[in-house]
């Protein structure tokens, strides 16, 4: 086992154990390891680079809801990977109209950067948007304004359970609109 | 929103476990044995000579081959409900199970007479048998399948077949003690055949139920 897979695994145990700075941790150390596997898997399959923030973050949502599928201990490596395959495949089934382009017809013709950053704004905004008000309130705010529970719940005036159960369902949901749209 | 976002909503939603697809299904099968068995209590007649058929070796071995079959099916589905965890030692000890009733069909035909085997094979109600194991393994197929909800299978299909065997298991071992036909001959194929149809059903529904 690497030492970061043994990283991955001491920080996900103290996560599942309550940590949750733990838990950012090593949610961010996977997105930096999940954004290079998706454009890998999207290279070889000849398709562009600008869904790979929306791929990283469905993956990210699935191993956030699934994370009692990881056994503590199992090795956490195999588990994050067969996670990580499994939407890379998803992501390009679901675009097989558009992968009939095998990459070197197309290659020197291909930007060589893309603002990436404003894709990744605009993309993951029309998630979302597809959010209900309410969910759509309280998921904006803890995300993006970075508010806690507590500090939305007064925001909202509702308690603080109704928070929680609110942001569950949108990341729910939003993990259920990733899988059912067309990138 | 940006993917550093996400994750402090992530980081927030911590607090809210899921449950343990291994838990899951154990709540499942806690759910399933009294459906069937009050599906066999209320529609179904425990065979005359019970206390006779507990005591033969062919009755046992009935009883234990279906509840290894559920058995062995519980462990595959927990090992396919869960992402990069091989399969394999599951799938073994279902061909243990499998390869334990072939063994005992050959023992049959080597201390029974070669008049009987069709007699045994044919039964005396294999239509009722066939038909009744589903009928028992329906509820259970459901809360199996709701159960693996909370799993991530990478293969939705496997994952449904293994649920349809639990529920074909239960379903057949709480039809078993109605059924007064206890040759290993029998069981092999209508038990079996029964259990497949289970099977089917539940790979046929993972496909849909189990996308995660």
């Amino acid at each position: 086992m690497s030492e970061r897979e043994q990283e991955w695994g001491a920080q996900m145990r103290a996560a599942l154990g309550g940590d949750e700075a733990a838990y950012r941790a090593v949610l961010q150390s996977f997105s930096v390891f999940l954004r290079s596997e998706v454009r890998r898997g999207f290279a070889r399959y000849g398709r562009g680079s600008a869904d790979v923030e929306d791929v990283v973050q469905e993956t990210l949502l699935a191993i956030h809801l699934k994370r009692e599928t990881w056994r503590t201990d199992e090795p956490i490596g195999p588990w994050v990977r067969a996670i990580a395959r499994n939407k890379v495949i998803d992501s390009l089934r679901r675009g097989g109209k558009r992968i009939n382009v095998p990459i070197d017809d197309v290659i020197d013709t291909l930007p060589a950067a893309e603002p990436e950053e404003h894709l990744t704004e605009r993309d993951a905004q029309e998630v979302l948007s597809k959010l209900n008000g309410r969910q759509r309130e309280i998921v904006q705010s803890i995300s993006m304004n970075g508010a806690s529970i507590r500090e939305t719940a007064a925001k909202f005036d509702i308690s603080e359970g109704a928070v929680r159960v609110a942001l569950h369902r949108g990341l729910a949901t939003l993990s259920k609109i990733y899988r059912n749209q067309e990138l | 929103m940006n993917t550093d976002d996400l994750i402090k909503a992530m980081a927030a939603d911590l607090p809210n476990r899921p449950t343990p697809p291994g838990r899951a299904l154990g709540q499942a099968v806690l759910v399933s044995v009294p459906i069937a068995l009050g599906l066999f209590l209320y529609a179904l007649k425990v065979r005359p000579d019970i206390a006779a058929a507990l005591q033969s070796v062919r009755f046992d071995f009935k009883l234990a081959s279906m509840g290894l079959l559920a058995l062995t099916g519980l462990w595959l589905a927990n090992r396919l409900s869960r992402p990069g965890t091989p399969a394999r030692p599951a799938v073994i000890a279902l061909m243990l199970v499998l390869a334990a009733l072939l063994v005992a069909v050959g023992i049959e035909m080597m201390v029974i007479p070669s008049a009987y085997w069709m007699p045994r094979l044919v039964g005396t109600m294999s239509m009722t048998c066939l038909t009744t194991i589903p009928v028992m393994a329906a509820g259970p197929l459901a809360a199996m399948l709701f159960a693996m909800r909370q799993g991530a299978p990478t293969n939705t299909t496997a994952a449904g077949a293994a649920a349809g065997l639990v529920a074909g298991g239960i379903g057949a071992f709480f039809y078993a003690p109605a059924c007064i036909n206890d040759s290993p001959l029998y069981i092999a194929v209508w038990y079996l055949l029964g259990i497949a149809a289970v099977v089917v059903a539940g790979a046929l529904a993972g496909r849909f139920a189990l996308k995660w």
